[in-house]
């Protein structure tokens, strides 16, 4: 669990004497009235130059909190308590601040999570990138601009001279990625830091950054730091992981172990959560359809006015699959492959431009609103943000109430299902009268699935609902609907873009790209023998594929 | 959308505002009580019956108001505001007579108030971030605060009497000493004594304004991410400020400073009355005293003419600056 | 509720400025019965000094009218002005804002310009324009300044009706399969409630400087006393009894700034819900 362990074991620690990084007992306080005294506390850990140390934990545990200690970036009400942060040495909390902008970006880079708000709308690329070496001083005149194409070249974009002069709103989440990474290079640090810099991005594009990065740090010997919440991405490339619980380090050694023989009882409860894709076993006994799309067809036309083009996008193009009862279709695509659309055209929120959506004996695309609102009882959505899916001024007995009561139920009849309902998603009777934002996220999707299941619906459309959880929390509401389905025999449609989830509850997947489906079939055959290009590329893109969490004991 | 579609379209859109000014005009005087060719008269030729008659068949007031409207239009697109009786003057000479005094008046108005509001809004919005003489801070807003809740006629009236009445160290009214027969130099600094109390009273509402519109705008932008990143490369404070947190910034004080124009040209009414500076904002008010109606509605239309100008001629500007706008772009999703 | 009192009254300024403004709206209801008179008697000597006699706290006028009961009954427009033209400017940006919003495409079109064509306009050249041709009455003053102000509310509800009917919250209510106008009545409208009411607050503020402009330009109704006639009045008088332009302004200054105050504390109490994340 410490670095005398590490240098016994790896001999490039005997070049490497001294860890690049040296975290020694940090402990930072949150303000009062947080929902614990301290944000992380007493954690040491070390980082060597040439290796990449994963640290891994769920949302809260603090896993971000001691990388942007280190760069001195913490908001002003985090103050670190206690503790050393010690790099190359020196201890970087005893700076003065001067002394600490000079390091930064030149021997400490850090990468962020979000690409989209990470650069300055206003700045062109090539000045961004350029200005890291001007505020040190490096690189001066020519020198600088023809570093600048290099870095770009060196982080894979394309056409570096156009993108040089161009602003980023012309860049997609990946490229800007690219960007942000070519920054972090430009001066050679010594330690990079990335925090999450691949969570916001598809699956394709993080597989990759995953490259560059390993590209990066194998080439120039950097300690890379990688602040994650996914055991994928730590199979894919970690050398080392620490492991965070509520702001304390539960475990810490080399990723071989870590991953496969885990030692806290946390680490084991987190990779039991992790979707193993691993293909559901059984068939189901019905074979009666309830709901069939053929050819569904939606367009969005932008732009466009006096003296310019519109711009057409096809958003679902030719789509045609069908469910049956008490069967799980999953519905995969990365963002812009026109599977949230799909979702909001069968729940009819917005309007279809071509195809049929046949359900009990009506085209539900041929009827209008209000001819349709009597059937919308029979099927319905759970939504994917817990935070917004929920009206935060009514009660959840009243949310949960108020599509029976919109269907002419009374509403004490209502009040009745409804309490049955919130013992039937696990939550406990006083839930009825308590308020969104007391509950957490987990909770708050189960608030959402008996809200569908109040009105007794045939088909259940749950629209990315898990991607928003914990991995934890995900795998309970997995199992939540895999039970809820089974006991009331629902045609569940599960949208999502995470290939491993949709291998493990779906019975049948279907694969979008830009709005067409490349391949359709049950989770087994499209692993083990995909027959589309692109769904090739997606299953390589997994990270982690070569690493079985399910080799690993589950936790007591 | 390409430039000359953009400004196509923005210029029907003054053109219909404009348009629409003057068919409230029109619909006014017919609204108003009694007959319409006596409020068009004015309280002054309303004794004059010929002069009445003149004005009635003038506008044809006998036949349906379709037509009325129809010469009404006819007549402002020639630039023909009607005729004021009181002052023997067509009502559009009048009105170029005194638009220079009021374009220096709220050109210096604008000025101070954006220069100033901005500067003390970006000063607040650096000490409350930074967290140090937060009393900067909380000084700086609790003044715009008070501005921002000041009559401005009231201000200027307590400005002549400090200034101009107990200490006497600015003049009090109009633009320029009586028949004092100053000429060059010497007539722009009579002038320009002459404008101080005007200007600073008439800016200092909008000042707060734009103190308050830029500070959150400031600490909104300090919040965003690229900021962190900009920090994160080991960019000191200041560049910080200048260069990633200003030029986003200061993007909506732009655009609201498109709308503020409207108001500040109602504020010129007050701040003119009250020292009887010769503008279009005086001319006004002797236009209310002497019930004098189609003056009133030619200021009216000129007043809003000039407004809508200026408002394409800010959404122009902001067009050239931001450049997710300017290039002419959206998002790319590559 | 109570947690929202509590926020509300940790804001020093906020409370001080409800407190301003209850006095501010006792003075209005104590006014006749402390002056039975009209404040447009005569009902001294003129130019009194203020402070000098006891009888008249703040002096007279020219005219020898009492400024003290000026200034209460002033309180009375001030407020009553300010109150109804805010809330006939409420009802109908409310009105506009929510069917543009909620209903999109050409509507939304067509109402946006129609609401564009009044912001653009300068609101208090509008305002001294209408109340001239009616006829400067309470009624003409009222109806004025709700035409000027309705713009920005409407701009707001409609900001607010759009990105809340995209709110995955309010897509759960249709299709649940309630009815578009209880949508808007329980789910939409109390969520945009509190900026219409933070919004509200302002509009009084400045209807009440708009009103006291407009009486100043001498276009107030001539049988209610107003602050704005005051300091107009007194305009004439400015080198021999300067103090007479004081009192009215400052008595505008406190009931503004009041009011500008718990705008601000109410802002700042309704906003700390619907971010509360679980971490």
């Amino acid at each position: 669990m410490n670095a005398q362990t590490m240098s016994e074991r790896d001999p490039m620690s005997i070049i490497h004497a001294q860890p690049l990084l040296s975290i020694r007992d940090l402990s930072i306080a949150l303000p009062a009235g947080g929902d614990r005294p301290h944000a992380v506390r007493n954690i040491s850990y070390d980082l060597h130059a040439g290796e990449i140390l994963c640290i891994v934990g769920e949302s809260g545990s603090g896993k971000s909190m001691s990388a942007n200690a280190i760069m001195g970036l913490l908001p002003s009400y985090l103050k670190p308590e206690r503790g050393q942060i010690l790099f190359r040495g020196q201890d970087l909390l005893a700076l003065d601040e001067a002394t600490l902008l000079g390091m930064r970006g030149k021997d400490i880079a850090m990468v962020f999570q979000e690409p989209l708000s990470a650069l300055n709308p206003v700045m062109t690329i090539g000045d961004q990138i350029g200005e890291v070496m001007r505020v040190h001083r490096e690189y001066p005149g020519e020198a600088r601009a023809r570093r600048v194409l290099e870095l770009l070249e060196f982080v894979g974009l394309p056409d570096p001279a156009t993108i040089v002069h161009s602003y980023p709103f012309r860049l997609s989440g990946g490229q800007r990625q690219r960007v942000v990474i070519a920054m972090a290079l430009a001066l050679e640090p010594a330690l990079l830091i990335a925090d999450e810099p691949t969570t916001a991005l598809d699956v394709t594009t993080q597989a990759q950054i995953l490259a560059l990065i390993r590209r990066i740090q194998a080439e120039k010997g950097m300690g890379v730091m990688f602040v994650t919440h996914d055991f994928g991405v730590v199979a894919e490339i970690a050398d080392r992981v620490a492991v965070m619980e509520k702001g304390v380090l539960v475990e810490l050694g080399d990723a071989e172990q870590v991953l496969n023989d885990p030692r806290h009882p946390y680490t084991r409860r987190l990779i039991g959560a992790v979707p193993h894709g691993r293909a559901r076993e059984g068939g189901r006994a019905d074979d009666r359809t309830v709901l069939e799309v053929r050819n569904l067809r939606k367009t969005y036309a932008s732009g466009g006015g006096l003296f310019a083009k519109k711009r057409v996008t096809h958003a679902v193009d030719d789509v045609s699959f069908r469910v049956r009862r008490g069967e799980t279709l999953g519905i995969v695509g990365e963002s812009g492959s026109g599977k949230s659309t799909i979702g909001k055209c069968l729940l009819k929120l917005t309007n279809v431009d071509g195809g049929e959506i046949l359900f009990d004996g009506h085209d539900l695309a041929r009827l209008s609103e209000r001819q349709f609102r009597p059937m919308r009882r029979a099927v319905q959505m759970i939504f994917q943000d817990p935070f917004a899916s929920l009206n935060p001024r009514h009660t959840v007995g009243r949310i949960i109430s108020d599509g029976p009561v919109a269907s002419g139920v009374p509403r004490e009849t209502a009040d009745v299902r409804t309490r049955e309902l919130l013992e039937l998603v696990g939550l406990e009777a006083s839930a009825f009268d308590r308020y969104p934002n007391q509950f957490s996220g987990g909770q708050r999707q189960r608030i959402g699935i008996a809200r569908a299941l109040a009105l007794e619906p045939r088909v259940l459309v749950a629209d990315e609902s898990v991607s928003a959880l914990d991995v934890s929390v995900q795998a309970q509401v997995l199992a939540l609907l895999a039970d809820l389905q089974q006991r009331l025999d629902i045609a569940l449609i599960f949208i999502t873009h995470d290939l491993r989830v949709a291998a493990q509850i779906c019975h049948e997947v279907i694969v979008m790209h830009r709005g067409r489906v490349v391949e359709a079939g049950p989770p087994a055959q499209i692993f083990d023998a995909p027959r589309h290009d692109y769904t090739r590329r997606l299953i390589d893109a997994i990270p982690g594929k070569a690493w079985d969490p399910t080799r690993v004991p589950a936790a007591a | 959308m390409n430039f000359l579609s953009f400004f196509v379209s923005r210029l029907g859109k003054a053109l219909v505002v404009v348009l629409g000014v003057v068919i409230i005009n029109f619909f006014l005087i017919r609204l108003a009580p009694g007959d319409p060719a006596t409020v068009m008269a004015g309280e002054a030729g309303a004794g004059d019956a010929a002069y009445v008659a003149q004005l009635r068949e003038e506008f044809g007031l006998d036949k349906p108001v379709v037509t009325q409207l129809g010469i009404y239009l006819k007549g402002v697109a020639h630039l023909d505001l009607g005729y004021s009786y009181r002052n023997h003057l067509p009502v559009l000479d009048l009105i170029l007579d005194r638009l220079p005094a009021t374009f220096l008046l709220m050109s210096g108005a604008f000025v101070f108030s954006i220069v100033l509001g901005v500067l003390l809004g970006v000063i607040a919005a650096r000490t409350r971030y930074e967290n140090r003489r937060r009393w900067i801070d909380s000084a700086v807003m609790s003044g715009a605060l008070l501005l921002y809740a000041t009559p401005l006629f009231w201000l200027s009236l307590m400005a002549i009497i400090l200034f101009s009445v107990v200490l006497g160290w600015l003049p009090a009214f109009g633009m320029e000493s009586v028949g004092a027969g100053y000429t060059g130099l010497a007539r722009a600094q009579d002038i320009a004594l002459h404008m101080v109390l005007p200007t600073v009273s008439l800016g200092c509402f909008f000042m707060a304004v734009y103190v308050r519109l830029t500070r959150a705008s400031m600490l909104e932008v300090m919040g965003m991410d690229f900021v962190k990143t900009a920090r994160a490369k080991g960019v000191p404070a200041r560049r910080v400020i200048r260069v990633h947190v200003l030029r986003n910034a200061l993007l909506p004080v732009i655009t609201f400073a498109g709308i503020q124009l409207g108001q500040m040209a109602g504020g010129a009414v007050l701040t003119e009355t009250v020292f009887s500076w010769p503008g279009i904002g005086r001319l006004m008010f002797d236009a209310l005293l002497q019930r004098d109606y189609q003056l009133l509605l030619g200021i009216f239309f000129v007043t809003s003419a000039l407004v809508v100008v200026f408002n394409l001629a800010t959404d122009i500007l902001y067009r050239f600056i931001d450049p997710r706008i300017a290039v002419g772009g959206r998002e790319a999703a590559a | 509720m109570t947690s929202f009192l509590r926020r509300y009254c940790r804001n020093a300024g906020a409370v001080a400025g409800l407190v301003v403004l209850l006095a501010v709206v006792a003075v209005s209801f104590l006014a006749p019965l402390l002056y039975e008179e009209s404040p447009w008697m005569m009902v001294a000597d003129p130019l009194i000094h203020p402070f000098a006699d006891t009888a008249y706290p703040f002096g007279t006028d020219m005219l020898g009218r009492d400024i003290t009961a000026g200034l209460l009954y002033g309180a009375r427009v001030s407020l009553l002005v300010g109150v109804v033209s805010t809330a006939v400017a409420l009802v109908f940006g409310i009105l506009i804002g929510a069917v543009a919003g909620y209903c999109g495409g050409r509507i939304d079109d067509a109402l946006m310009r129609f609401t564009e064509f009044f912001q653009t306009i300068p609101q208090l050249a509008m305002a001294v324009v209408i109340v001239a041709i009616f006829n400067p009455s309470i009624y003409s003053i009222v109806g004025a300044i709700s035409v000027v102000s309705w713009p920005p509310v409407a701009r707001l509800v409609r900001g607010e009706f759009l990105t809340l009917k995209q709110r995955e919250f309010v897509q759960a209510a249709v299709v649940i399969g309630q009815r578009p106008l209880r949508i808007i009545l329980t789910q939409i409208l109390p969520n945009a409630m509190s900026p219409i009411i933070v919004s509200a607050s302002f509009m009084i503020a400045t209807a009440i400087l708009t009103e006291s402009a407009l009486s100043f330009l001498g276009l107030g109704d001539r049988n209610m006393m107003s602050w704005g006639f005051m300091i107009g009045a007194a305009r004439t008088m400015i080198r021999e009894a300067w103090w007479m332009s004081v009192w009215p302004g400052v008595a505008i200054l406190l009931t503004v700034l009041a009011i500008n105050l718990i705008g601000e504390g109410l802002n700042d109490a309704m906003n700390p819900q619907l971010r509360r994340r679980g971490e």
